[in-house]
Order: structure tokens, then C-alpha cells, then sequence
């Protein structure tokens, strides 16, 4: 699909219920639409879908960086909402080496506790990024091994 | 107010503690709670502790403010129950969202994630009963509750999981795995007593001769020195002892190695079986998640690994216990002082032992993960050999093997310095302690206190347990090898199947073939596939299942197989619900063929009677010429007979998907799953094959999935999926006439014989553009 001028190909705006409209070229309105990064993980800001609720694509976003100000920031108000991938910046605790095991960790939203199922819910991401995904599918992302501190990462090591 | 209505049933959960007096200051009187959820999640999806509470006259959310840590201070928002209030979930990425609508108009929304005992599907079923109890004045109708599947406990209205079970799964095994081997053990345990008791004697046996040696050098070597001629008679007797002692060593410690050798390689082979045996049960949803080369590897490397521990290390490591014991304790009754100074480095070698075995243990597990990654390497490369080539990629399969040898030699090497700076040190310790045997021993002769005869003996006593101590310290390792490989193995026994076996089970005499599916929910990890399903299938009736690709027809398929089970509703057989029927009894009355046929390495004939191994020649001919497979298996050049190769080679797809529907008709099912069962065969095959299924399937409950809707001209209704659900039933006719999406979906095909159902999908939006335009 060509790259979209959003302003004459289509607009998106919130309806009364809080939800997504999106708005065609041909003035068609699909309602409660939501948006999907192709690359969630390794290049977020490349690739957006607009996705109405059947399921199906209804626009595509190539970079999110040339839109302009105001849907960017709709956009992203909405992929914030939908989006959950906390950062791991720091592991407390872990409650054994043998899984399942209980994670006491802080992250960019909060501290929480997160259950390692099995050690191959560990990923190994390419430039040293982890995503461990816990008993109830929920992702959690450590952005750079190196920087996390000496403890957490002799923690996680005994799981790698 | 008083305290009574915290309490839910007593056997529902209670509510924590920190929120029972705020919860109880802001309800009225005799207002009862009625169920709860923790929020977890604030609007901007940071991490926090809020409540929603159901009572029989509002829905009440508590937000407590954090910034003032000292003085809770909680906010409270309350939306009492009026018509026109809904609550809806849905979920994405493992966050679940509740939304509140008034009139259509969301009023509130709250985002939480699964915690252990969250179950929001009851949530809502909660709130729409009291809504409705509520408004209409109607008491809330009693639920039945049914028990867990698992274990039988009872399970209340708002649990989805069990409470036992589910903590079961948390706790990590013991760190005393090794131990839990005695399970295996047991079978053999008089043998392991014979060869304790052998392993005793034989030791007693080795220690004699160093005993032998004070009588020779006081009575006979040292008297001699001072001019006493040799008592050739005392020499012969103590050479005699010498002799005869190493004799019976020798064959004691051969017996003793023989037996034990026996039965552990038995414990070995025994565990190998019953974790085949263990894995085979596990469910699908098990398999899903792990990768062949890693469960290859656990059963087959590392249980021999633990095989060649309990045989080899351990047997040596026992012995050199019992014998320093025995020696220790003969050392201590020839002169406990010098015993004293003789046993003093054995502490500090200990000491070391343990340092350097919390070390070494993450590097073994870790070495065993590694060997898993390059396991699994293969494990991937091999099966999918074809497409490498075609795609000229076996340059970067090399390095991908090399690398996961390069982190294995990485972790190795690390292991490696620590574990060569080991033993080094055990020798000079050994070194350091003869020297002060030697050193206290000489200024005791001095004193006259031994003789020395007794030094002799002290010294060719520890020079055997010292070169010991240096091979005892190598258990440290292989335990904790043994003891990692053992934990890999508990974690596939200790697994329990996500699709058990009833406890109570139910035995159908007659299946007549009756399927009903009941409000059916299912979702693969953290996906929603199927969502609030309801179809009953009569006796005999053909379903066609149609819908694009990704509908959910294969999983809906998987759950009627009960290869999954599912979530939430339930699937019943015969009015019997499947999970409380035997498994493999319940399968038994089910044909299926699957979108992508397997074949065992093995003959023709023998792949065809899998599913009946005693079925005659006849009947595998019959059931080959019902799928039409007769005479392309005739064109073989060894028939029947023929081999085929683990994944089918040398058999083209539709030949492979004959033989699997030859299979599945073998077995003369009640039940007949068709998964795209004709979809790799040409339309002149497809038609043959059509018409021997149509004979096949009279009187047989069916379910055929296609994609060609051509092929399901003899169903009796279409059952239309789109996302999980279902959004038309009915027949050809009646669905043409309804003009909905199978309408659509049929002119897209008949416009184009060719069309691909995912075409349609973009025919239909151009249709509502169309309409709408
Ligand atoms: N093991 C799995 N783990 C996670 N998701 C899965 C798994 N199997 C299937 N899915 C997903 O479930 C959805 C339904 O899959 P299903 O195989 O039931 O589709 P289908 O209707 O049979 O499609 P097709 O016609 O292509 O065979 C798909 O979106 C698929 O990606
Ligand atoms: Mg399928």
C-alpha cells in the first residue's frame, strides 16, 4: 500500500463512546477501529495499521514521525492505552533458579510481580534485548542487559 | 454495620486485607458484597492497587491515593445498577480492559492484567445478575458449581481455576531432585541392599592390607635391621593376608559393581520409559511450547546421564566414604593423636568442595541449556532440510550451528576456570597434609610413643584416601550435573496435562454421536480464538465448517479432539461432557484427518492401521480403496509394502492425504473430522475422493471443514465461522438466500473456481463500499 496523506485519504477521530473512528477517502465511517504496529519490538515507529474491527487493514501508516501533530498524538495516546510492554529496569528478587518462578521486579510502571513459567519464555532479542513473557501472557521487555544493575542481571544470567 | 457481609460464600475468597475496613466503612447497611476484582493497572498503565466491587446495588471502584502514603485516602466512584448499564471485557496482549457503558456512551473503564485467582468472566456475569436482580426485584438465580477438572475441588461461581492446582503448578521442584530418583529406585531396592552390604565387605577388604603392613615392618623388617634373623613363618602368613585380602577385594568388588551397574542401568531405562510415557500424555498445548531438540534431549542424553551417575559416580563416590570412615575409625584406634593430625585437611577440603560447588552448579545448568540450543538447532534444520536448500540458506544454518557451539564453548570455558584451578588445589592440600603426617609422626618416633610400623601404616593409609579425596571432589560436579539433568526430567514428569484424565470416568456403551458445544471459549495463551461458541451436531448429521482462513475452524476442531480443552463452556458427547470420558476411549470413536497429514516411517499398510494395528489386510485395502488411495499404493513398487520415510518422502501430498483418510475410515469412527481433507488433491481426485466420503460419512456425525464450498454439497447444515464465532447456520439454500456471508463467499467462488476464501475478504469490504458509496 502507498504511503497515505492522512488529511485528504482519511481522518481518525474519537466518537462519543471513546472509541476510534475512522473516517475513508470516500467518506465511508468505521467505527471502534484500532491501531497495530508491525514491528512492536524491533522498530515500533515503522509501520502502523489501522485494522477495523472485522479485522481488516484499513489504512497504513509507513512512519509515524511524518504524520502530522495532531493525529500523532492521538495515535499515540491510543497505542499507549493499548499497548503493555513494561521495561524491566531492576530485579528484586527471584523466588528459586528452578521455574515456575516468582520475579519481584520494578519496571517503568511500577514494581509487580510476574511468574516465569518456564526459562524458554525467555527471549533472546537481537542487541542484548530480552522479552520474557509471564504466566499470563503479559511481555516484559529489558531494553539492554548490560545496563541493567550487576544484581539483577547475576539474577537473570542463572535463567540465560 | 456489621462485618457479616465481607464475607462472600464461605468457600470464596476473601477479600485482602487492606481493603476489608475500607470496603466496610463505605458500603450502606445491609448491603452486600457480592464479588471483586483487584485493578492493577491505572489509566496510563502503570502498576497500582485498586478494587472494583459488585454489591447487589452498585458496581463501586476504590482508587486510593498513593501520594499521601500515611493517611489512605481513597477515592471512591459508584455507579448504581440502572437498565442500561453494561460491562464489557476484552483483552489484548495480555492487559484486560472492563468497560462501562450507559446508553451506549462509555462512562468508565479500568485496565488490569491476569493475577493468580482473577477471573473476569465471572466478573461480568456477576454484575449482569445483580443488574438485573436489581432492576427486575428477582432474586439472582443459584449457580450450579461444577469442580475442578483436575482434582475434584469444588469450584465456586466466580473461580475460573482451581485453586489447588493452579498453586501447585507455582512451586519450583526441590533442589533435592536427585532424590526424588527413589521413586525409580524402589523396584530394586533388595539389590541396592546386596550391593550396599558387597560394597561394605569389599572396602573392609581393601583396608586390611595397609593393616598388614605394621606386623611386617615392627615384628619383621625393623627386628631383622637389628640383627634378628626373619621369621619366615610370619612372612609367609602376612604375605598370605596380603594375598588373600586383594583376592577377595577383587571379587567382592566385582560382584558389588556388577549389581549395582545392573540396576541402575535399569532405573535408567525405566526412567527413560515412564517420561516417554508421562510426555506422550502431555497435551498439545505442551508440545506447542517446547522445541523437539530440547525434549530429545532430556530424555535421551540426559537420562543417561543420570544413569552413568548413579552407576559410576556415585557407586565410587559411596565406597570412598565408607572407606575413609573405616579408615578414620582404624586410624583412631592405632593412635588417636596422629589419626587427629592425619584427618585435619579433610575440613578444609570439604570447605572447598562446597565453594566450589555453588559455583559450578549455574554453570552445568547453563551448560545444559546450551547443549539444548544446539540440539534444537538440528532439530530445526533437519526436518526443514527442503526448505534450506531451496532457499540456498545452508551457509547461514552452518553459522547458526556454530554459534550455538560457540556459546556453548563460551560457557564451557568459563565453567573450565574454575573447575581446573579445583583440582590443582585438592592436590597440594593433599601434598601440604602428608607432609604433616610425616613431620608429627617422626618427632612421636622420636618420643618413642609409635612404632615405626604404625607410620608406615598411617602413611599408606591416607595416601589412599587423599588420592580419593582428589577423585570424591569430582561428585561435586557430576551431582550437580545428574542433579540439573534430573530437574530437567522432573519438569516434564512433574508437568501435569492441561487435558487430564477425569478422576471419576464415565464409560459410553453406544455412542450415538451427538455433539454439543455449550457457550465454548478457548484462547491460545494469550489469545482469544474462540469466544461464547453454542452448536449441537446430531447423530449422524454432517456439518459443513466454513470461514477464511484464521477463522478458528482447525481449533474448534482441536477442542471437539479434546487435544485442548476448553477455557471457559464445555463440549459434550452423547450428553456426557468429554472431559469426564476416558481419553484414548473417547478418541477411539474419532476419524480425523488433518490439514497436514503425518506418516510414521513404516510400510503403507502399517500406516493405515495406526489407529487399529491388529486390522486384517483386508480390512486395510478395503479402507485404502474407500480413499481411493488403491491404486496409486498398487503403482508402488513394493505396494502395500512400501516404505515411506518419517515425513512421507517419496509421497505426494494428495497421495499422503489419501492414506491419512485411509487411516481415519480404517477405524470405522462414529465421529468423522475432516480437515481440509481433500485440499491437496486435484479436482478429478477431490471428486473420487468425494464420493467415496459421501458413502463414508452416511450415518457417521460429521465435520468437514473446506475451503472449496463445492466440496460440502451433502452437509447437512453449513455452520459459518468468522472470528471465533459462529455467524450463520443453515443450508446451502437458506444461506443463498439470507444473502450474508456465505452468500458472499459463494458468488466470489462461483464468479472464480480459483478464488481463495482470503480473497473475499477484500470482495466483501469493496461490496460495503460499494453499498455504501
Ligand atoms: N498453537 C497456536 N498458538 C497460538 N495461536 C494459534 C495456534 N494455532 C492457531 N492459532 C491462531 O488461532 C487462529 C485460528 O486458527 P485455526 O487454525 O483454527 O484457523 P482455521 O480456521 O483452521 O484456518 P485455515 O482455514 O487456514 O486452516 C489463527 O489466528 C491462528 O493464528
Ligand atoms: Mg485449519
Amino acid at each position: 500500500m502507498a504511503t497515505i496523506n492522512p488529511n485528504k485519504d482519511f481522518t481518525l477521530a474519537r466518537n462519543p463512546t471513546g472509541q476510534l473512528q475512522f473516517t475513508d477517502s470516500d467518506g465511508i465511517v468505521f467505527d471502534n477501529v484500532y491501531l497495530v504496529r508491525a514491528f512492536p519490538i524491533s522498530a515500533p515507529d515503522e509501520g502502523l495499521s489501522i485494522i477495523s474491527k472485522e479485522g481488516h487493514e484499513l489504512a497504513w501508516i509507513s512512519n509515524l514521525v511524518d504524520m502530522p501533530i495532531q493525529l500523532k498524538e492521538l495515535i499515540e495516546a491510543e497505542l499507549a492505552q493499548r499497548e503493555f510492554m513494561p521495561e524491566i529496569l531492576r530485579i528484586n528478587q527471584v523466588s528459586s533458579f528452578a521455574t515456575p518462578s516468582m520475579w519481584d521486579v520494578w519496571t517503568n510502571k511500577g514494581s509487580t510481580q510476574l511468574i516465569l513459567k518456564a526459562e524458554d519464555q525467555i527471549w533472546r532479542l537481537k542487541n542484548n534485548r530480552i522479552l520474557i513473557t509471564d504466566k499470563n501472557g503479559v511481555n516484559f521487555m529489558i531494553n539492554n542487559i548490560e545496563q541493567l544493575d550487576k544484581h539483577s542481571r547475576k539474577l537473570l544470567d542463572r535463567f540465560l | 454495620m456489621n462485618s457479616k457481609i465481607l464475607h462472600l460464600t464461605p468457600s470464596s475468597r476473601l477479600l485482602p486485607n487492606f481493603w476489608q475496613s475500607i470496603v466496610q466503612s463505605h458500603l450502606e447497611n445491609a448491603e452486600e458484597l457480592k464479588a471483586w476484582l483487584e485493578i492493577n493497572l491505572d489509566e496510563q498503565l502503570h502498576f497500582t492497587e485498586h478494587l472494583l466491587l459488585i454489591t447487589n446495588r452498585r458496581l463501586v471502584y476504590f482508587c486510593p491515593d498513593k501520594t499521601h502514603a500515611d493517611i489512605p485516602n481513597v477515592s471512591v466512584y459508584e455507579y448504581a445498577y440502572q437498565p442500561d448499564l453494561k460491562l464489557l471485557q476484552h483483552d489484548h496482549a495480555g492487559v484486560y480492559r472492563l468497560e462501562l457503558f450507559e446508553h451506549n456512551l462509555r462512562i468508565a473503564s479500568w485496565c488490569y492484567t491476569l493475577t493468580s485467582d482473577t477471573s473476569s468472566a465471572r466478573f461480568i456475569k456477576q454484575f449482569e445478575q445483580q443488574c438485573t436482580s436489581f432492576i427486575t426485584g428477582k432474586p439472582v438465580p443459584a449457580e450450579a458449581t461444577e469442580p475442578c477438572p483436575k482434582c475434584r475441588y469444588p469450584l465456586t461461581a466466580e473461580q475460573d481455576e482451581c485453586p489447588q492446582c493452579s498453586s501447585e503448578i507455582d512451586t519450583p521442584p526441590s533442589t533435592w531432585t536427585l532424590f526424588r530418583l527413589w521413586r525409580f529406585a524402589k523396584p530394586y531396592q533388595w539389590q541396592l541392599l546386596a550391593g550396599f552390604l558387597l560394597m561394605l565387605a569389599s572396602t573392609a577388604a581393601t583396608l586390611v592390607p595397609p593393616y598388614l603392613t605394621i606386623p611386617l615392618m615392627d615384628k619383621v623388617l625393623i627386628p631383622y635391621q637389628n640383627g634378628v634373623p626373619i621369621d619366615t613363618d610370619l612372612v609367609a602368613l602376612l604375605l598370605g593376608g596380603l594375598l588373600g585380602s586383594a583376592l577377595l577385594a577383587w571379587s567382592l568388588g566385582w560382584s558389588k559393581t556388577y549389581i549395582l551397574a545392573l540396576v541402575s542401568e535399569r532405573i535408567g531405562a525405566d526412567l527413560r520409559t515412564i517420561t516417554y510415557d508421562h510426555l506422550l500424555k502431555l497435551s498439545l498445548e505442551y508440545f506447542g511450547g517446547k522445541r523437539t531438540g530440547d525434549l530429545m534431549a532430556r530424555i535421551g542424553s540426559e537420562s543417561d546421564r543420570i544413569c552413568v551417575f548413579l552407576s559410576l559416580h556415585l557407586l565410587d563416590f559411596a565406597t570412598d566414604v565408607l572407606m575413609i570412615i573405616m579408615t578414620a575409625a582404624i586410624l583412631v584406634s592405632i593412635n588417636p593423636e596422629l589419626a587427629l593430625v592425619t584427618l585435619l585437611p579433610l575440613p578444609f577440603i570439604a570447605w572447598m568442595i562446597h565453594i566450589v560447588r555453588d559455583k559450578l552448579r549455574t554453570g552445568f545448568e547453563k551448560i545444559d541449556r546450551v547443549w539444548s540450543e544446539v540440539s534444537n538447532v538440528l532439530a530445526d534444520t533437519i526436518p526443514g532440510i527442503r526448505v534450506v536448500k531451496a532457499f540456498a540458506q545452508e551457509a547461514r544454518e552452518s553459522s547458526r550451528f556454530r554459534e550455538a557451539n560457540q556459546h556453548n564453548l563460551a560457557v564451557n570455558d568459563r565453567i573450565n576456570k574454575i573447575w581446573s584451578l579445583f583440582s590443582p588445589s585438592v592436590t597440594l592440600l593433599t601434598e601440604i597434609g602428608l607432609l604433616l603426617v610425616w613431620a608429627f609422626g617422626i618427632w612421636q618416633i622420636s618420643k618413642d610413643e609409635i612404632s615405626v610400623g604404625i607410620l608406615t601404616a598411617f602413611l599408606a593409609y591416607i595416601s589412599r584416601f587423599y588420592t580419593r579425596l582428589d577423585s570424591m571432589s569430582r561428585i561435586v560436579s557430576v551431582t550437580q550435573k545428574a542433579a540439573s539433568g534430573a530437574k530437567r526430567i522432573f519438569d516434564i514428569l512433574d508437568h501435569v496435562s492441561s487435558v487430564p484424565e477425569p478422576s471419576n470416568p464415565v464409560h459410553l456403551d453406544k455412542v450415538s454421536g451427538k455433539i454439543e458445544i455449550r457457550s465454548a471459549g478457548f484462547r491460545y495463551g494469550n489469545r482469544t480464538v474462540i469466544k461464547d461458541l453454542n452448536l449441537t451436531i446430531e447423530p449422524g448429521e454432517m456439518i459443513g465448517l466454513v470461514g477464511h482462513s484464521g477463522s478458528g475452524k482447525s481449533t474448534l476442531v482441536n477442542l471437539m479432539c479434546r487435544f485442548y480443552d476448553v477455557s471457559t463452556g464445555s463440549i459434550s458427547l452423547d450428553g456426557v461432557n468429554i472431559r469426564s470420558l476416558p481419553i484414548s476411549e473417547y478418541r477411539r470413536n474419532i476419524g480425523l484427518v488433518l490439514q497436514e497429514p503425518f506418516l510414521f516411517f513404516g510400510s503403507i499398510a502399517e500406516n493405515i492401521a495406526y489407529g487399529k494395528p491388529d486390522a486384517t489386510r483386508a480390512e486395510i485395502i478395503a479402507a485404502a480403496r474407500a480413499a481411493h488411495a488403491h491404486e496409486f499404493i498398487l503403482r508402488l513398487p513394493h505396494g502395500y509394502d512400501s516404505l515411506v520415510g518419517e515425513r512421507g518422502h517419496g509421497l505426494s501430498g494428495g497421495e499422503r492425504q489419501r492414506i491419512s483418510i485411509a487411516r481415519a475410515l480404517l477405524i470405522d469412527p462414529r465421529i468423522l473430522i475432516l480437515d481440509e481433507a481433500t485440499a491437496s488433491v486435484d479436482t478429478e481426485t477431490e471428486k473420487e475422493i468425494q464420493k467415496a466420503l459421501d458413502n463414508l460419512v452416511h450415518g457417521r456425525t460429521t465435520i468437514a471443514i473446506a475451503h472449496r464450498l463445492s466440496t460440502l454439497h451433502k452437509a447437512n447444515r453449513l455452520v459459518v465461522m468468522d472470528q471465533g464465532q459462529i455467524v450463520e447456520i443453515g443450508n446451502h439454500d437458506e444461506l443463498m438466500a439470507s444473502e450474508g456471508a456465505y452468500y458472499r463467499l459463494y458468488q466470489a467462488q462461483a464468479r472464480n473456481v480459483d478464488t481463495d476464501l482470503d480473497d473475499v475478504i477484500s470482495n466483501e469490504t469493496i461490496a460495503n463500499k460499494e453499498a455504501s458509496a
